[in-house]
Parts: structure tokens; C-alpha cells; sequence
């Protein structure tokens, strides 16, 4: 009665991540169509936008960089047993001491800055992690209802913050003043151009590899070492966890510590590295995007990238569509965006078994063929 | 085929259905016509045939994995057969569902039982045929109606008290009667004694004479032969998801069915040399554990564990065992009393699981998938569970994975651990190999004590005989060993002392040479005697 297979790895991380994005589209194409607009126009112009040219991709890999980042935040959190929904308030604290940082000390030298708000980001989102990780472990409050919370907390803070605060004198709009000239992420193709390749401009920025190596480092942390096996037992059988000696208390800090400070890493994308101010809302829901990247993804570093640029792609190709397309307005992107989330994100196993009677039934039919 | 979907009952369920045993006509009770079912690769069944007449109590026995529970659990329409028929009093039914056996007149009782604890046996029962929305109405006919059957076959329990507070012997009578008022003319036990003492056993054979001198079928599941002996009027053997044997009980023995049941004539009893204990590596003193609702369920526990010993620790499942055993691994904190190994104080210290391992106290748990192992993880993975942290398996923070593969590859080969296949995840080896590598991992950290719970539960024949002659082993190289075992007969072959649970408290200690099954058995129901010398 226990689910008594699983599926083969090609099939559990090609295949029925392929088949859901392929329901999700299908699903897309049949709102587009039901709105008047063909969807294999809406679907070229869609991965055109988003691929078809060096702007485009540009665009897209600068959204993926922040998704790298929020669904490293997720899975680190879920490969130890726990749902961190507070992502976006994490990044979105972790962004304030990349912003506070940035703002400080914007005229100094690049390679002082960039490391110092990269600690900053990384603490900041730590700490708002650490809070409610603190509360589960030594309170028993569940994670899952005060990461929530959390996330209001954050927007409340930093919207006073920047109301009260951080506003640059002189002007209605809650924003802050822009950094310093120190405090700007290299644009990548100032970078490329800089080593002789043409690339046309756009918001990408060298974050992306940091965010590439923060995969690397997560891969490292969780199948590598002492503390991300500790992880992975109590994740997967606390009782064990006990067991083994693995105190539940450490295991909650310890990864949701680290959930957090990925978190932060937004900031170092989306505000040194294309706002370059600090400004009302800046995760824009980059953090719960991330939890449908990390579903997506099979809480794998490589698996996450892979989900990464592609949401990417859906939301630059979407940009794209909107404007393309008249009868499809923002809303409507939104809403296509929105399916695919919701089937290949939160939906993510409902054809495991499907696919699993399937497999099964083709085996038995290859076997009774060659036997 | 026997497809899990279709229209699965004949006759729609009703509570105020046909009177019992008006139902069909010809034909036995059950008949089972060529049941196959497949796991993968594996078969669970194959090709069963058999037939249960009315008015018997029909033994099915096997060892773990023979396939017994697969074969009711088809019966019961928790699982469906990949082929077969499956025929009630005469009549072919599918059964997709539980539903549709219950409309067929099959009833099964199993291990663990399926009851709301907070509802009274009254609600239990009508649970899913209430009759109606106004629930008073069906509750007052159920009351009736169950008083009735509970006078019928003997099955006297208090109907108005919510089962929480029921002892699970009456649990069980709960469990039966919910059975008969959905009018089961069918009725599965399985492994029914795993959980009771002697005397409710005894008691509950009364209740299945009763049900057969009804006319009902009965088919008890079951490993205990003597059981099998006592009660039964024909028995089928399974093995290796096959039918071996069938025989009239009384023209059969205990050696018999046991034979046909290993495949094998049984070996002679397990060879120990004397034993001759050494100092105290382990010394509980009036040790209490209490759980976490506050319930006091291990109360003034104190024994001695010395080197070169096995002590067996018996006591039907729940009287303490499990608590007592995870406050002595560190795992559940004592609320009174101290442990010391090797002359240190472990409760007041607040030693944990993983000092007490460095301090050399290895634990082979009770609850080996709940516990012992990570599912989801490696046999590699898993034989590191609890020693991840120590320097060999480690640089830094950095795990040392061919140190750590190497060493489980040598493990396998030690232990007998089949396949020898460190990357493969540990719940596709069988129950026996698991513990296998479960043993040979707590006996890497070279530990003086060793715990043991259940060291043979889920595991087959081959894979027991190995971990018993392992346990003596290390008890001649001077180990001392702790083993909990609700099997009586695995403690009388393995222990050198034997102390006897219940209720939360040791009632009874005496050497293996001394003991009786009798007064062990009177121990175990808690009949005290002159107890602990």
C-alpha cells in the first residue's frame, strides 16, 4: 500500500517535469485561445520573446537569477523537513542590508563594497529566517504559519522604513536615493564587452554567476557534507533523526539559517544589480515563485537553475506577449504564468502515478514480447 | 483479470441487509481460484488456490514475507490481483475495495487496529454505516443490535466507553464485533495474538469456537504454530508466496508445518557455550519514563547488564518496552531513577544518543523502518546513520563517500548482506538483509553494550538464524546484550537471564535455566508470583 516503486531518475527528472510544462501550456493555450488570439502565435512569440534574441535572453536570465536564488532558499529549507513560505520576506530583509550597505558606502571601491553587501544580504535574510526557525525549535511554533507572517512582517518594516527613513528628500515616491557608483553590479555585457563579445544590454549582471555558484555550493552542502546529510535524515525520518543523535533544534536553525542567507541574494541582483535604489516591493513575489522552482526542480541545485530560466523565460516571453498580442493584456500573463506554477510547482506529482502504470505496462509489454 | 476498478459488489451494502447466514447457498464460504500478484519482478503470490468451509477455523501460516498478508489484504480489497478468482459461496465476486468485501460478507481483524480511540465501541461500529444522517436513531438500533451479538458469541466489552480506555484485549473484541454487525460470515485475523497476553489469547480462542460453532468461516494469520494446533480445523502453508502444504490440523504435527514452512527439516536449537558474565557494563536503578501525555509507562526499573551476557527482556507488545529501551539509548528522558554505563552517570548528565554511542552503546532499534534506517536513503547512507560524524567518515565538513561506500561494501561482505550493493536504496533489500546491516553497523563503533529491539521482526528464516548466532558471537567476545523480544521462544533460545514486563515494571527475573514457559507466560499477564528473587 506503500508507494511501492519509484519512478525511474530519467522519467522522475525529464520526463514528467516535460509532461507537466507541456499540460501547463496546453491549459495556457486554451485560455489564450478562448480570448480570440491563436495560441501557437501566442507560444512562438512567447518563447521568441524570451529567447529569440540577446536582449531577450539577457532579460530572462536576469528574472532566473533571482528564481536561482529563492528556490535555493526553498529547497535547502524542504531537503531538512521544512517549508520555509517565508522566502520573500527573507529576501526581501536580506535585500534591506544589501541596500543599507550599498547606500552607506556606495562610493567606495567595487571589490570592497560588492563583498560587504553580499554579508550584509545574506545576513539580513538569515536573521529573518532565523526568528521563526528559533521559534519552532525552542517554542513549537510551526514554521509553515510563522514564515507567513513573517512576510508581512518584512513589507511592514521596510515600508516604514522607507516611508519614515530611507526617502530621498524631496520627492512622494518610497524610494531611496540611487547608490553610489561602487555599489553597482557589472552589467554582463559590459562584461562580455569588456573581453571582446557583443552582447546587447540589458539587466543581467555577474549576480547570475554568483547565484550559479551558490547552486554549486548548495549541491556541496546538502549531499556532501556531515551537517547537510544531518539534514536530510531529520527531513526525512525525524524519528531516526533522534535516533541518530541529530538534535531537531540545530538541524531547524542551521538550515533555515542558510534557507535565508540564499534568500538575501536577491538584493544583490534586483537592486545592485538593475534598481540600484531601494524601493517598495522589490522580490515582487520572487519568493513564492521560488517555491514552485524548487517543486519543479525536485529540490535539486541543477534541477532549480533548469526551472530558474525557465521562469524566467515565462516571464520575459510574457512581458513580450503583452505586448504583442492586444487582447492579452498584463493580467492575462499573469493568469498563464499562474497555470503553469500551479501544475508544474504545487500539482508537480499528479502524474507520477500515471506515468509510473505507464512504464510499468510498457516493461511488461517489452518483456512478454522478448520472452 | 481482477481489475481494481468496475462495479464492485453484487449486492449494495445495507445494514439492514439479508440475515446472516441466509446468504448464497451452495458452495464453501471462500474459495480462492489461482491468485497471482506481482511486485516488480517479485511475486507475492503465485498461483493460490484454497478453500475455507463454514463453520471452521481455517490456519494460514508463513513465515515473514511468505506472502500471507499480501493474500489477505486481496481478500480484503486493499490490493488488487494481477490474476484469479475470487468466490463466495460459490459465487465469483470482484472485490476492488473493502467496501465490496464487506458487502460480500468478509470481515478482517487486523494487527493494528482500525479504531477511533476517542469513540465508544457503539460509534466504532456503526462508523461508515450509520444508517441515515440522523445519527441517534442508528446508534440506538447499533447499541441493541451489538448487545445482542456480544451476547451471542461472548464478546462482552463495555459499549459506552470510548475505546481510548479499553484494554487491548477488549480492543480487539471491538474490532471483532465491528466485523459481525457489518455482518461478516467471513472473518479474517491476522496475527490476532501478536498483542495480547496468554490468557486473552485463551480467551479469545473461546470467542472463535463460538463463531465457528455459528457456521461462520474463520482464518486465522499467523507464524505461532501452537496456535495453529490448538484452534484451527485445517491449515495452508505459504512460501515464498506459494502454497506448500495443506493439512487437516489433527493429522499434522508441529514439526510438520514447520518443516513445510522453512522448506527445510528446522535445525536443532541454538548452540551456546556456558555463560560466564563479567563485570557490570550497564546499571539501571528504579528507572521511570514517562510518555507525553505524562502517563507513567516504565515505573522503579533496576537491572544489571554484564559483559559476556544476553538478558532477554519479555513482556507482551506495549508494556513498556519500547519506552524503556529509548530511555536507555537517550532518546526519551527518564523522569526519575539513573542509568550508568561503564560506571558513568548517563540521566543526570543528560548524556544524548550520541554521547552514549561515543561512550560505546550500540542500539539495533525496535521500529527498524520508523527508526533504524532512511528510506529514502542508500544502503551506503544508512550504514553511516548515527556515525556520520565520526573523523574516518569525515574531512572537515566534507563526507569521505568512497571511505564511507568502501567500508559498507566490507559490512555487506562481514554480514552477509545480499545484493552486496552499497548504492542501491536500502528499502529494496529485504527486511532481513536491513537488519543485517543495521546489526553490522552498531557493532562498528566496537560498542561494550548492545541494545536490541525486535532483533528478528519482518525478517526471514535464514536472515534470523544468522542474527542469532551473531548475537551469541559477540556475547562470547564479551558484549553484553540487552534483547527485547515480544517473541517468547526467540528470548528462551537467545537469553542467558530473562526479565519479564508488564505494566511498565520488570515482575519477574530468572535465569534461562530455570525458566518455565508457564511462569514466564503467568509474568506476562501480569499474575504475580513470587516475582524477583
Amino acid at each position: 500500500m506503500s508507494r511501492s516503486s519509484a519512478l525511474p531518475r530519467w522519467a522522475e527528472w525529464g520526463l514528467l517535469p516535460l509532461i507537466n510544462l507541456g499540460v501547463a501550456l496546453a491549459l495556457a493555450g486554451g485560455v489564450v485561445a478562448v480570448l480570440g488570439e491563436s495560441p501557437w502565435v501566442a507560444v512562438k512569440l512567447l518563447v521568441a520573446g524570451a529567447f529569440g534574441s540577446q536582449e531577450g535572453i539577457g532579460y530572462t536570465l536576469y528574472y532566473a537569477t533571482n528564481f536561482i536564488f529563492t528556490g535555493l532558499a526553498v529547497a535547502v529549507a524542504y531537503q531538512a523537513g521544512l517549508f520555509n513560505i517565508g522566502v520573500e520576506g527573507q529576501a526581501y530583509v536580506g535585500g534591506l542590508g544589501v541596500g543599507l550597505v550599498a547606500l552607506e558606502w556606495g562610493e567606495a571601491h567595487p571589490l570592497l563594497v560588492l563583498p560587504l553587501a553580499m554579508l550584509a544580504g545574506a545576513l539580513g535574510g538569515a536573521a529573518w529566517a532565523w526568528l521563526p526557525a528559533w521559534l519552532q525549535a525552542r517554542r513549537g511554533s510551526h514554521i509553515v504559519i510563522t514564515t507567513i507572517m513573517f512576510n508581512f512582517l518584512a513589507s511592514a518594516l521596510v515600508t516604514y522604513l522607507l516611508v519614515n527613513v530611507l526617502i530621498k528628500p524631496g520627492q512622494q515616491s518610497p524610494e531611496t536615493r540611487e547608490f553610489g557608483p561602487g555599489a553597482m553590479m557589472p552589467a554582463m555585457h559590459e562584461v562580455l564587452g569588456a573581453g571582446g563579445i557583443a552582447f546587447a544590454a540589458s539587466p543581467w549582471n555577474i549576480a547570475f554567476g554568483l547565484a550559479l555558484m551558490a547552486a554549486v555550493a548548495v549541491w556541496v552542502l546538502i549531499w556532501r557534507t556531515r551537517w547537510g546529510y544531518a539534514w536530510r535524515v531529520a527531513g526525512e525520518n525525524p524519528t531516526a533523526a533522534i535516533y541518530a543523535g541529530i538534535a531537531p533544534a540545530r538541524v531547524i536553525i542551521g538550515s533555515m539559517v542558510i534557507s535565508g542567507a540564499l534568500a538575501g541574494g536577491l538584493g544583490l541582483n534586483e537592486l545592485l544589480g538593475s534598481q540600484h535604489r531601494i524601493l517598495i516591493d522589490f522580490p515582487g513575489g520572487a519568493g513564492f515563485v521560488g517555491i514552485a522552482v524548487a517543486l519543479m526542480g525536485r529540490n535539486h541545485p541543477a534541477g532549480i537553475v533548469a526551472a530558474a530560466v525557465l521562469f524566467g523565460g515565462l516571464y520575459q516571453g510574457g512581458a513580450q506577449l503583452s505586448f504583442d498580442l492586444p487582447r492579452i493584456n498584463r493580467d492575462m500573463v499573469v493568469v498563464i504564468q499562474g497555470l503553469v506554477i500551479l501544475i508544474c510547482g504545487a500539482l508537480g506529482d499528479i502524474f507520477h502515478a500515471p506515468l509510473l502504470a505507464m512504464l510499468h505496462f510498457w516493461g511488461r509489454a517489452r518483456r512478454s514480447a522478448t520472452g | 483479470m481482477n481489475g481494481s476498478g468496475g462495479s464492485a459488489t453484487e449486492r449494495g451494502f445495507s445494514a439492514s441487509a439479508v440475515p446472516a447466514g441466509a446468504r448464497g447457498a451452495s458452495g464453501p464460504a471462500l474459495e480462492l481460484r489461482g491468485i497471482e500478484k506481482r511486485f516488480g519482478t517479485v511475486y507475492a503470490n503465485r498461483a493460490i488456490s484454497m478453500v475455507v468451509e463454514r463453520g471452521s477455523v481455517h490456519g494460514l501460516i508463513g513465515e515473514n514475507g511468505a506472502g500471507k498478508s499480501t493474500l489477505m489484504n486481496i481478500v480484503y480489497g486493499f490490493q488488487s490481483a494481477d490474476a484469479g478468482e475470487i468466490l463466495v459461496n460459490g459465487r465469483a465476486v470482484v472485490i476492488g475495495a473493502p467496501e465490496a468485501a464487506i458487502a460480500a460478507g468478509i470481515g478482517m481483524v487486523h494487527q493494528h487496529f482500525m479504531l477511533v480511540e476517542t469513540f465508544t465501541a457503539v460509534e466504532n461500529a456503526v462508523l461508515g454505516v450509520e444508517g441515515g444522517l440522523q445519527l441517534a436513531g442508528g446508534l440506538a438500533r447499533a447499541r441493541r443490535e451489538l448487545a445482542r451479538l456480544a451476547g451471542e458469541y461472548g464478546l462482552e466489552v463495555p459499549l459506552a466507553t470510548p475505546v481510548a480506555e479499553l484494554t487491548v484485549g477488549l480492543r480487539q473484541r471491538v474490532e471483532i464485533l465491528k466485523a459481525l454487525y457489518r455482518r461478516a460470515d467471513i472473518l479474517i485475523l491476522d496475527e490476532p495474538t501478536a498483542v495480547l497476553t496468554p490468557g486473552e489469547a485463551t480467551a479469545l480462542f473461546g470467542i472463535l469456537r463460538r463463531l465457528r460453532s455459528e457456521g461462520k468461516a474463520v482464518i486465522l494469520v499467523t507464524h505461532k504454530l501452537r496456535e495453529i494446533m490448538a484452534i484451527t480445523d485445517r491449515v495452508t502453508v505459504m512460501r515464498q508466496g506459494a502454497i506448500v502444504g495443506e493439512f487437516v490440523t489433527r493429522e499434522t504435527s508441529v514439526g510438520a508445518l514447520a518443516e513445510k514452512m522453512m522448506g527445510r527439516a528446522v535445525g536443532g536449537p541454538l548452540e551456546k557455550p556456558p555463560v560466564q558474565p563479567g563485570g557490570t557494563r550497564l546499571a539501571v536503578r528504579d528507572l521511570e519514563v514517562r510518555d507525553g501525555q505524562g502517563v507513567v509507562r516504565v515505573r522503579r526499573v533496576s537491572f544489571d547488564l554484564r559483559a559476556g551476557e544476553i538478558v532477554g527482556l519479555a513482556g507482551v507488545s506495549g508494556n513498556g518496552q519500547t519506552e524503556l529501551l529509548g530511555a536507555l539509548a537517550g532518546m526519551l528522558a527518564p523522569s526519575k531513577g539513573t542509568i550508568s554505563l561503564g560506571g558513568r552517570e548517563l540521566v543526570a548528565a543528560k548524556v544524548g544518543p550520541r554521547e552514549r554511542r561515543r561512550l560505546g552503546l550500540a542500539h539495533v532499534p525496535e521500529d527498524r523502518l520508523g527508526m533504524g534506517v532512511v528510506a529514502g536513503f542508500s544502503a551506503a547512507a544508512n550504514a553511516i546513520l548515527g556515525y556520520h560524524d565520526r573523523p574516518r567518515y569525515t574531512r572537515g565538513p566534507l563526507l569521505r563517500m568512497a571511505v564511507i561506500r568502501e567500508e559498507c561494501i566490507q559490512k555487506m561482505a562481514v554480514h552477509d548482506v545480499r545484493p552486496a550493493a552499497p548504492d542501491l536504496r536500502i528499502t529494496a533489500f529485504s527486511g532481513g538483509n536491513q537488519q543485517k546491516l543495521v546489526l553490522a553497523r552498531e557493532m562498528d563503533g566496537e560498542p561494550s553494550v548492545l541494545l536490541v529491539g525486535q532483533p528478528t521482526r519482518g525478517v526471514d528464516i535464514g536472515a534470523i538464524e544468522f542474527i542469532h548466532r551473531r548475537l551469541v558471537a559477540l556475547r562470547d567476545a564479551g558484549k553484553a546484550i540487552l534483547v527485547v523480544s515480544v517473541e517468547l521462544e526467540e528470548i528462551l533460545g537467545l537469553a542467558d537471564r530473562i526479565l519479564v514486563m508488564n505494566g511498565g515494571e520488570i515482575v519477574g527475573e530468572v535465569a534461562r535455566g530455570e525458566a518455565t514457559e508457564a511462569q514466564l507466560g503467568l509474568w506476562m499477564a501480569g499474575v504475580s508470583g513470587e516475582g524477583r528473587g
